[in-house]
């Protein structure tokens, strides 16, 4: 309980820092350019009581340091990014990730084995063939809506 | 200028020789093997399950041929996918002789991972996979042999996540363990370790 209020608490400061010198141009900033996301893809989805798992590139072509604070998407009731650690005995876990700071020039890519778009509560199934739109959530308020093709449950990476 | 290139040098080879001390512990052959933590012979083990055609299978369904086992969950999003798809990818690798390796998914989630489900699972992988389920104590004998632990974690809205071993466990044809492919580990690794596995089956037959 008391994480969460921190966390909320961090997050809403880090979007009170980052948002201040910016919110002249905020109405910019949900176009922004500089942010690029390459190579989206999804698995598909074994129906749909399963979540599903979404992975793609971020690459921060601005000068200003921005984070990647959350995900929405239509197709999912609780879009979120997650992390996933395995420790030094060979055992992997999974957990909320933190909010994921991109500094300028920099790229974060979200791929198999450690950060991933965690898709709960699926409305539809992922199908392989099909696309669905997917938003990213960044610090300084830019709402960025990507397409993600769905490959097979067998693809290891955005090329199938 | 040549001092410049000199204390580059050094800093280069001191990074190497970190690298290589760290590889050496993690995954060479300074490696520690604590022996508690080494998966039983297939033959010491005892446990009950069943396939994705709604076999029996126990211990004895793997020995006589190489076998490949990975533990997880159908829920996983993301390292059983992605386990499964490396496995598919090494057995490709190998080609016709992958006719020959056991290659096994065994649930740690028997309350939700069905026969039914399973099998769906696994048809979306290379056809050698097979996937196994069973009684919640069964799940926990062959874990208990593997030396693999597995835990329920509980998550946002009332649902549930696994925290499970992810490696890929090798054994050769006699059922004794080889050793384990860790989670992502690069093809090019991955499949020598099966064909040594797979070599050790075809030595024993010839002599």
């Amino acid at each position: 309980m008391f994480k969460t209020f921190a966390k909320a608490i961090q997050s809403l400061s880090v979007a009170f820092l980052m948002g201040l010198p910016m919110a002249s141009s905020a109405q910019q900033l949900s176009e922004n350019a500089s942010i690029v996301v390459e190579s989206p893809w999804a698995r598909a989805s074994l129906g749909m009581s399963r979540p599903g798992g979404a992975y793609l590139t971020v690459r921060n072509e601005g000068s200003d340091q921005i984070s990647l604070i959350g995900l929405r998407a239509e197709i999912s009731g609780m879009a979120s990014i997650h992390e996933t650690r395995t420790n030094s005995d060979g055992v992997s876990s999974m957990a909320p990730a933190d909010d994921i700071v991109i500094p300028p020039g920099g790229m974060f890519a979200l791929e198999p084995g450690g950060y991933h778009a965690m898709l709960m509560q699926l409305q539809s199934p992922l199908v392989e063939g099909e696309t669905f739109p997917l938003t990213l959530l960044f610090s300084d308020g830019t709402e960025l809506e990507i397409t993600v093709p769905v490959l097979g449950i067998g693809a290891r990476g955005p090329e199938g | 200028m040549m001092r410049v290139a000199k204390i580059a040098a050094i800093g280069a080879a001191a990074v190497f020789a970190a690298l290589f001390v760290g590889w050496w512990q993690v995954d060479g052959p300074g490696a520690d093997s604590a022996p508690g933590k080494r998966s039983l012979p297939l033959t010491a083990m005892e446990f009950s399950l069943t396939d994705q055609d709604g076999r029996d299978v126990g211990p004895e369904t793997l020995i006589g041929e190489p076998s490949l086992v990975f533990f997880g969950f159908t829920y996983c999003p993301d390292v059983c996918p992605t386990t499964l798809s490396d496995i598919s990818g090494w057995l490709d690798e190998i080609g016709p002789d992958a006719e020959d390796v056991n290659t096994v998914f065994i649930t740690v989630d028997p309350d939700r991972d069905t026969v039914e489900t399973m099998a769906e699972y696994v048809s979306y992988f290379h056809p050698q996979i097979q996937g196994w389920t069973g009684l919640p104590d069964q799940i926990a004998a062959i874990a208990d042999g593997f030396r693999v632990t597995y835990e329920k974690v509980e998550a946002e809205n009332g649902e549930y996540t696994m925290n499970h071993t992810a490696g890929v466990f090798l054994f050769d044809a006699t059922g004794r363990f080889v050793t384990t492919i860790d989670y992502h580990e690069p093809l090019e690794f991955a499949v020598p370790k099966i064909r040594r596995a797979m070599q050790n089956r075809t030595e024993r037959a010839e002599s």
